[in-house]
């Protein structure tokens, strides 16, 4: 007798609910594993991080903070994602969100200082919605693959940001970094370290979610995505849904740019390609590309990466953050097939007619 | 320096730095020829350098580095083998999940497997012995062309596999159920091929090549470790694979085109000329060059039909049962 997988009639409510939640728990334990294989106590790990993301009031604040990009990115990769669109380009998009508000800042100094940050923040994401939207572009009129188009995006803009900030914007004084934003220009804070831009990102969830499943454009991205053909059929048109639908999320994830900019380095410099964009690719996944479920997994993230950071000071290796966000997508992956399909017997009588 | 040495120098740079491309490319190729997608090249090779280097550095021993690269690449591979083949996963998401967690796992690793004098850190290591290059007396006093007669055993051992690749694909029997699989997985089936274990077998021998062309990166070109050494190579491989048309003979071309402008940048460097453009221009030229490529590939592929065709069962899972 040997087991095996059928399909269900319906997917399973239970399931999509279940799977990521045992998943997170599944790659924790994996995770210890690793720690133990390389001779790491995983409690003590676990702990100092834990403690090195909510231990206090200000730790809590740093992982909020790094929530607020890394929810952007993940809302932004989910937008794609619903058109089955695979834009791994989220980072790069955030990179032309920097440089935008940037290049605003820093030389057209003829704006009263008030506005610049709203027009720097237009300017910024309108960067990110251009940089996405060639992309796109280059999919729905001639469908060039994406998932390389959006990479090789990525690696472009890094070594355009860093020809930047160590050449043509660098600051007169230091070898790398523009000048510093006019202080009065900062995006300001709400709650220390926690900044303005989470009414931007909780105000954008709100919005996506209403977008996406209320209106009949999210139901147009969600039809292309599921049944392209179908979609086709009902009179969708794929290649302009493609185009607006990779300017959104390059909107959004030049947004995250915009923000994480104003807010907290108030500069373009070195650490610009923090990975959020990859990080955003596990969110929107994990979140099962709803906004609202993409808060919670934004700030585990975020948590993951302050937590690890306060491994480095107690000399635990800081890498861990990384190997388990990388982690979280396997039992993920491997688990999802449970909504759609179930074990069964075989050799039973409804299989021997397969 | 005269023009014929500095050709002699550009092309030397570009065997070096293609061989590292070349094999992950191979081994792309096998794993795409039977349909499934992996895009966790990147993730495999920089595990693969990682482990190669790591071994190198405790043992000395350069095979046995050789050897762990490529089971590595293998172990990671069966990952995605499993969730692609066995648990239907999407294939794209499984090889980005495959790339974030082999990417982690090697920075990660590479912070906990040095000695403990240098804080358990791999980088900053030196290797006691490294893969030199072996000349070919006479063959390497040709003018120019007697720079392929002076490499290292792994270019050496690609002027076999590649040859190799072509006629097993092409020309044998096996290699025509590797390509009945991942063009008609259906039909495959009806002729009583197990689609599945194909399916794992060529995706671990992909992951093996991507291994090894990340112990290439550690072992000879630069004999170092160092948090996400590959760059974004693992990427390139993919552009690379389609640039081949999927066919092994073809690989040899891309990788030498790419190897070839990546080496540039430092051989005009070396040869003291003064930079026109600044030196991020050319870092990038790599990227921007696939970019267009692929662009113009792809829609040339449009106008003729045929041209550059992918294996008709490419990135999407498959079982029997299924309506």
């Amino acid at each position: 007798m040997r087991i095996h997988l059928q399909k269900r009639d319906s997917r399973s409510t239970l399931m999509t609910i279940l799977v990521p939640v045992a998943s997170l728990l599944v790659s924790f334990l994996l995770g210890a594993i690793v720690l133990a294989l390389s001779k790491a106590d995983p409690l003590v790990t676990y702990r100092a991080m834990l403690r090195g993301a909510f231990g206090s009031q200000t730790k809590l604040q740093y992982t909020i903070a790094k929530s607020i990009p890394l929810l952007l990115c993940g809302l932004a990769v989910g937008v794609a994602f619903r058109l089955k669109f695979w834009n791994i380009g989220a980072e790069g998009q955030y990179i032309a969100g920097v440089i935008g508000i940037t290049w605003v800042m820093q030389f057209w100094t003829f704006l009263p200082v008030a506005l610049l940050l709203p027009v720097g923040m237009v300017v910024g994401v309108a960067c990110g919605a251009l940089w996405a939207a060639i992309p796109g572009v280059l999919k729905a009129q001639w469908s060039v693959d994406e998932t390389l188009t959006t990479l090789m995006m990525n690696y472009i803009i890094i070594g355009y940001a860093e020809y930047l900030y160590i050449n043509a914007w660098k600051a007169p004084r230091g070898n790398m970094g523009t000048i510093l934003y006019p202080e009065a220009a900062w995006l300001p804070r709400i709650w220390g370290r926690v900044h303005a831009g989470l009414y931007f990102a909780l105000a954008l969830v709100v919005v996506l979610y209403f977008v996406l499943y209320k209106t009949r454009w999210g139901f147009e991205l969600n039809m292309i995505g599921k049944n392209r053909r179908a979609a086709q059929c009902q009179g969708v048109c794929i290649k302009r849904n493609i185009i607006l639908g990779m300017l959104l999320s390059g909107a959004i994830a030049g947004l995250a740019g915009v923000i994480d900019s104003a807010a907290v380095t108030h500069q373009l410099t070195k650490g610009v390609n923090a990975g959020y964009g990859f990080t955003g690719i596990i969110i929107a996944w994990m979140s099962n590309l709803n906004p609202f479920v993409s808060i919670l997994v934004a700030l585990i993230m975020a948590a993951l990466e302050t937590g690890s950071d306060a491994l480095q000071i107690l000399k635990l290796p800081s890498a861990m953050g990384e190997v388990m966000q990388g982690l979280i997508l396997i039992p993920l992956l491997a688990g999802s097939v449970f909504t759609e399909y179930r074990l069964a017997k075989s050799g039973t009588h409804t299989e021997a007619t397969a | 320096m005269n023009a014929i040495d500095f050709t002699t120098n550009l092309l030397a740079a570009t065997l070096a730095m293609g061989t590292s491309l070349t094999y992950a490319t191979l081994g792309e190729v096998y794993t795409e020829k039977t349909g499934v997608l992996n895009l966790g090249m990147e993730g495999t090779m920089l595990l693969g350098a990682l482990a190669g280097f790591a071994t190198a550095f405790k043992t000395g021993n350069l095979l046995l580095a050789l050897f762990m690269a490529m089971a590595v690449g293998a172990a990671l591979s069966l990952i995605h083998a499993f969730l692609c083949v066995t648990m239907r996963a999407n294939q794209v998401v499984s090889g980005l999940a495959i790339t974030m967690f082999g990417s982690g796992l090697a920075n990660f690793l590479g912070q906990r497997l040095g000695p403990a004098s240098n804080r358990y850190n791999l980088t900053g290591m030196n290797l006691s012995s490294r893969f030199t290059n072996i000349a070919i007396p006479y063959l390497c006093d040709i003018p120019i062309l007697g720079a392929l007669f002076n490499v290292s055993i792994l270019t050496y051992g690609l002027y076999v596999l590649v040859p190799f690749a072509w006629f097993f694909l092409y020309k044998t029997r096996h290699g025509m159920v590797i390509r009945a699989v991942g063009e008609n997985p259906r039909t495959a089936a009806a002729m009583g091929i197990s689609v599945s274990r194909v399916r794992y077998l060529y995706t671990l021998i992909g992951g093996m090549f991507a291994g090894l062309g990340g112990a290439c990166l550690s072992l000879s070109f630069i004999p170092s470790w160092n948090d996400g050494m590959t760059g974004g190579k693992g990427w390139i491989v993919i552009a690379l694979v389609i640039f081949s048309a999927w066919n092994p003979a073809r690989v040899v071309i891309g990788t030498l085109v790419f190897g070839g402008i990546t080496s540039l940048q430092f051989s005009i460097q070396a040869a003291g000329f003064k930079l026109m453009v600044p030196a991020q221009f050319l870092g990038l030229s790599p990227y921007l060059i696939t970019l267009l490529v692929l662009t113009a590939m792809t829609i040339i592929a449009q106008k003729r039909k045929g041209a550059f065709a992918s294996p008709s069962a490419l990135g999407s899972a498959f079982a029997i049962d299924d309506k």
